[in-house]
């Protein structure tokens, strides 16, 4: 299996690995560079749960290979909330509406929601759902993280207003 | 109407936010794949791709021979070293045979999926590559892959060890006085009842780390289980290493649904693998594996009866209920069965009853625990109760009112010996309909059926069974313990998954301590750290471990109290506690905080010598029987007359959980289990074709539903005491139960419109349309 090095930017820092042609970016992220965040479950690009942000677009970190991200730079789920822990509006929102509960589809919720808002800051509730369908939750029904993507979307708004 | 503040404490009964989330949502959790422990190497399954074949031979030269292989074991290694396969649940005492379980593969494989070897490799990508050059010859022999098929005369046998595909039959005698009650009744409907086979289907797979250590002896396990003292049991049992030479251990579980309530099969294989080989092995499945291998529920079918008078008052009922174990159940065979059919009745007033469970075995993926085992008694008895409403000629909702189980009727016991008390059948069935505006509905539905559109309006009413006093099941410990510093630590032997416990119990202990829920903090999922416990399933936590780590909370309480008296020359009982102070009451200025208590006991001098030196306590909970609680779906659907398609309208719950510990997490509950019954009915199916090949293995084609198939949940409360200390009920497993007929109804309802009638599930566009163009409509 031929080699091939990497470099790219992840969550602001940069970062080298030695990868094989097959390794995909999931699996570099989680093995190489030890984030765990980002989870996979069903490994071929329906569920959503492995979405990590590259030049700012929503990706399916399953389907896309490591050397494919070469040069780019990535936002995985651990970028997401300030570094002192502070939570992001979305993640904040999650918690407050009750939008996790096993937390493993999470990741890649949190990821999509923070894309999505940005090209979509007020969306209708029909537009979330369609929003947040590549991505594949068991536990909650969606409700809860429909409402925590109503909550997150208003308090961006008011903070881009103030 | 309802009362959210029954029994609301300061703590509980509360919306507080979970503890478990800034760690999830950051992606801080810690599930089994995320742990990596030294020298660990990386397994993976070769699997049988026949239903059902002889093996000539295995092959494993070529797998072995790839660089980064460091085994690749068979039946040959394992089989003879591994002690019992059993769940470890009462099974001694099991009236049921069990199937015949060995760790691999050697002289047959049973069903598709079925493990042949297990390669070991350095990575998990040399692993599955090794999988690949693993040559087994096979001679396929003839399957059963449905109920039907297993059945029929001269069938082929899933495990000729039994002699029989059926190795589970309960028939009662024939009742003279059902007969008759059947032969003079005003109206009698019958219809075979199918419930398709899907799967609880967890985001994350299922996954362990087994290491052994030879010098030692200890084998350190970490698992995605709902129960890691159950596995410890299980592990002790299939190694013989004894029980406290076993540790294990679990982080985040990314959910169960009770797929990983008992330990799977393959797990225990890795588990041996590990043992065998003295060192560290890694398993993950994927999510191919998992569909195809892990466990399958709600395999069933029934021929209903029922006899009723000219009123629509039940008489009597049949119920000759058939499941589908599939070649080797989780968890075992039989312990599901028979209660689908004492549970039929569920809450209406049935006064005879005839019933038969059987059992079959088919060359499919084994059964396994699903959010409300049993729940074919509800789909099946919800949807017979509609067919016999249009039969006599008034709504399904009168029919319901004619027939449930008032207040006045409790203690109710059904035909079938359940004894219902404390619950709210009649009341939820009146609020759910209320709610939705059924009469309104119902003037919505005539005007848009005048236009020629199809809607349609359901109902699901059941008693949800919780917290079942089965073995060690019933029973639960929590320890609860006041750290030096004025913390609280709450240890208990539940395994959440996505529950909240870590917030719930954490809220009890707030409240009987008396201490903010801040400084708490609930540990759970090691062996070694934790009391024994039967696991997160069965809708138990809330009632047993919650009543258990009451008791305790009020043991430390009680023990802070004596200390405290001493530090304010107090008696004890002038004292009160609360935001982590002991207080005199009425002089809150005469006062010493938790920390001070601690700090007292913790030294030399401190206290007196005859209070008690040790601030921890543990309270063990036996529950009193079941705890039954209760609720009713309502749903409305528009069905495309094109198209077939189902869209769900409003979707209504009015549920009895007794006094809440925290309603946003009850509410999650009920809307997570909703979605589960709508993709149920809807679109999800395991799919087997008559040879037993799976046609359902990716969520291409095994369909979960998204944000835009699953309704909004509106949810009305009825709280009623669950007659326990804490006033609790269990909940968690409903909202899949009410859902799966309330969906089902409302399309049949919208179809009847027409004349068209459905009978089996999963409803999809296809199934919806043949179903229209067979009524000419």
């Amino acid at each position: 299996m031929s080699e091939h090095d990497v470099r790219l930017t992840v969550n602001g820092a940069r970062q080298r690995g030695r990868v094989e042609s097959r390794t995909n970016l999931a699996d570099f992220l989680r093995e190489d560079l030890g984030l765990t965040g980002t989870h996979l479950a069903c490994e071929h690009g329906v569920c959503g749960a492995c979405t990590v942000l590259v030049d700012g677009r929503a990706v399916r970190a399953c389907l896309m290979l490591a050397v494919q991200a070469d040069g780019t730079e990535v936002t995985t789920v651990e970028g997401i909330a300030a570094p002192d822990g502070t939570l992001s509006p979305v993640q904040q929102a999650f918690m407050e509406c009750h939008g996790l509960q096993c937390g493993f589809c999470t990741p890649g919720f949190v990821v999509t929601v923070t894309a999505f808002l940005e090209a979509n800051p007020d969306p209708t509730e029909a537009e979330i759902r369609e929003g947040i369908a590549g991505n594949l939750c068991r536990c909650t029904g969606y409700q809860g993280i429909v409402e925590a993507v109503k909550l997150a979307a208003t308090r961006l708004r008011e903070g881009v207003d103030a | 109407m309802s009362d959210h503040g029954i029994g609301a404490g300061r703590y509980v009964g509360q919306a507080v936010q979970r503890k478990e989330d800034p760690r999830l949502l950051t992606g801080h959790g810690r599930y089994v794949d995320d742990v990596t422990v030294p020298r660990m190497l990386h397994a993976a399954f070769v699997r049988s791709d026949l239903a059902a074949a002889t093996i000539r031979s295995i092959d494993v030269s070529e797998a072995l021979a790839l660089d980064g292989v460091v085994a690749v074991l068979t039946g040959h290694d394992l089989n003879g070293i591994a002690g019992s396969m059993q769940p470890s649940m009462n099974v001694e005492n099991s009236p049921f045979p069990c199937a015949p379980l060995r760790p691999l593969a050697v002289t047959d494989v049973r069903f598709v999926g079925d493990p042949v070897a297990l390669v070991v490799a350095e990575s998990r990508a040399v692993a599955e590559d090794a999988a690949e050059l693993v040559f087994v010859d096979y001679e396929p022999t003839p399957a059963v892959a449905t109920i039907e098929a297993a059945l029929a005369d001269g069938a082929p046998l899933v495990h000729p060890e039994f002699g029989t595909n059926v190795p589970v039959d309960f028939p009662m005698p024939a009742d003279p006085e059902v007969e008759a009650l059947f032969a003079s009744a005003a109206h009698v409907v019958e219809h075979r009842i199918v419930q398709h086979r899907y799967n609880p289907v967890p985001m994350e797979p299922r996954g362990v780390i087994a290491g052994y250590d030879n010098v030692t002896g200890e084998l350190d396990v970490w698992l995605s289980t709902q129960g890691p003292h159950e596995a410890r049991l299980t592990f002790s049992r299939l190694t013989g290493v004894p029980e406290q030479h076993v540790r294990v251990r679990m982080g985040d579980v990314g959910g169960g649904f009770g797929q990983k309530f008992f330990t799977g099969h393959d797990e225990q294989v890795v588990v041996l693998a590990a043992k065998h080989l003295g060192r560290a092995i890694k398993w993950i499945e994927d999510r191919r594996e998992n569909l195809l291998a892990a466990t399958h529920s709600r395999s069933d079918l029934a021929d209903v009866a029922l006899a009723l008078d000219a009123d629509g008052r039940i008489l009597a009922a049949k119920f000759d209920h058939v499941e589908d174990a599939g070649a080797f159940p989780v968890g075992g065979l039989g312990g599901v069965g028979p209660f689908v059919s004492m549970l039929f009745p569920g809450p209406y007033r049935i006064p005879k009853i005839w019933w038969r469970s059987r059992i079959v075995c088919t060359n499919t993926c084994g059964r396994g625990a699903y959010r409300g085992p049993w729940m074919f008694e509800t789909t099946a008895r919800e949807e017979i109760l509609d067919v016999a409403a249009r039969a006599v000629g008034i709504d399904p909702r009168e029919i319901r009112r004619i027939n449930v189980v008032a207040d006045d009727d409790q203690p109710y016991n059904t035909a079938t010996g359940m004894m219902f008390e404390r619950v709210t059948p009649a009341t939820t069935l009146e609020h759910a309909t209320q709610v939705i505006d059924y009469d309104g509905f119902r003037a919505t539905q005539a005007a848009a059926f005048a236009e020629g559109r199809l809607l349609g309006i359901g109902i699901g009413l059941y008693i949800e069974p919780t917290s079942s006093p089965a073995g060690s099941l019933g029973v639960e410990a929590a320890k609860v313990r006041l750290e030096p510093g004025g913390s609280v630590t709450v240890f208990l032997g539940t395994a959440a998954h996505g529950q909240s416990i870590e917030t719930t119990m954490a809220q009890v202990v707030a409240e009987h301590l008396g201490v903010p829920y801040e400084q708490v903090a609930v540990i759970q999922g090691d062996t070694d750290r934790t009391p024994f416990g039967g696991g997160t399933g069965g809708s138990r936590t809330a009632v047993i471990a919650g009543n258990a780590t009451r008791l305790a909370a009020q043991r430390v309480r009680e023990k802070v109290v004596e200390v405290a008296a001493h530090l304010l020359e107090a008696a004890p009982e002038d004292l009160e506690v609360a935001d982590g102070r002991v207080a005199v009451r009425g002089t809150p200025s005469r006062a010493v905080t938790l920390a001070e208590v601690a700090t007292a006991v913790h030294n030399v001098g401190g206290v007196a010598v005859d209070v008690p030196r040790v601030l921890e306590a543990t309270g063990r909970y036996e529950t009193q029987g079941m705890t039954w609680s209760n609720a009713c779906h309502v749903c409305t659907v528009e069905v495309d007359r094109v198209t077939g398609q189902v869209t769900i309208g409003r979707y209504v719950v009015s549920e009895d959980c007794g006094r809440m510990i925290n309603p946003m997490v009850v509410e999650g509950q009920v809307q997570g289990g909703v979605a589960q019954g709508v993709g149920g009915v809807l679109y999800e199916h395991f799919v087997y074709d008559d040879d037993g090949n799976p046609l359902t293995t990716t969520f291409l084609d095994y369909l979960l539903p998204t944000a835009v198939e699953v309704p909004r949940v509106e949810i009305d409360h009825v709280v009623t005491d669950g007659g326990n200390p804490s006033g609790v009920k269990g909940m968690g497993e409903g909202g899949a139960i009410g859902s799966v007929p309330a969906v089902f109804n409302a399309v049949a309802d919208a179809l009847s419109l027409v004349g068209a009638t459905v009978l089996d599930q999963p409803l999809t566009p296809l199934r919806v349309v043949e179903a229209l163009e067979a009524a000419g409509a």
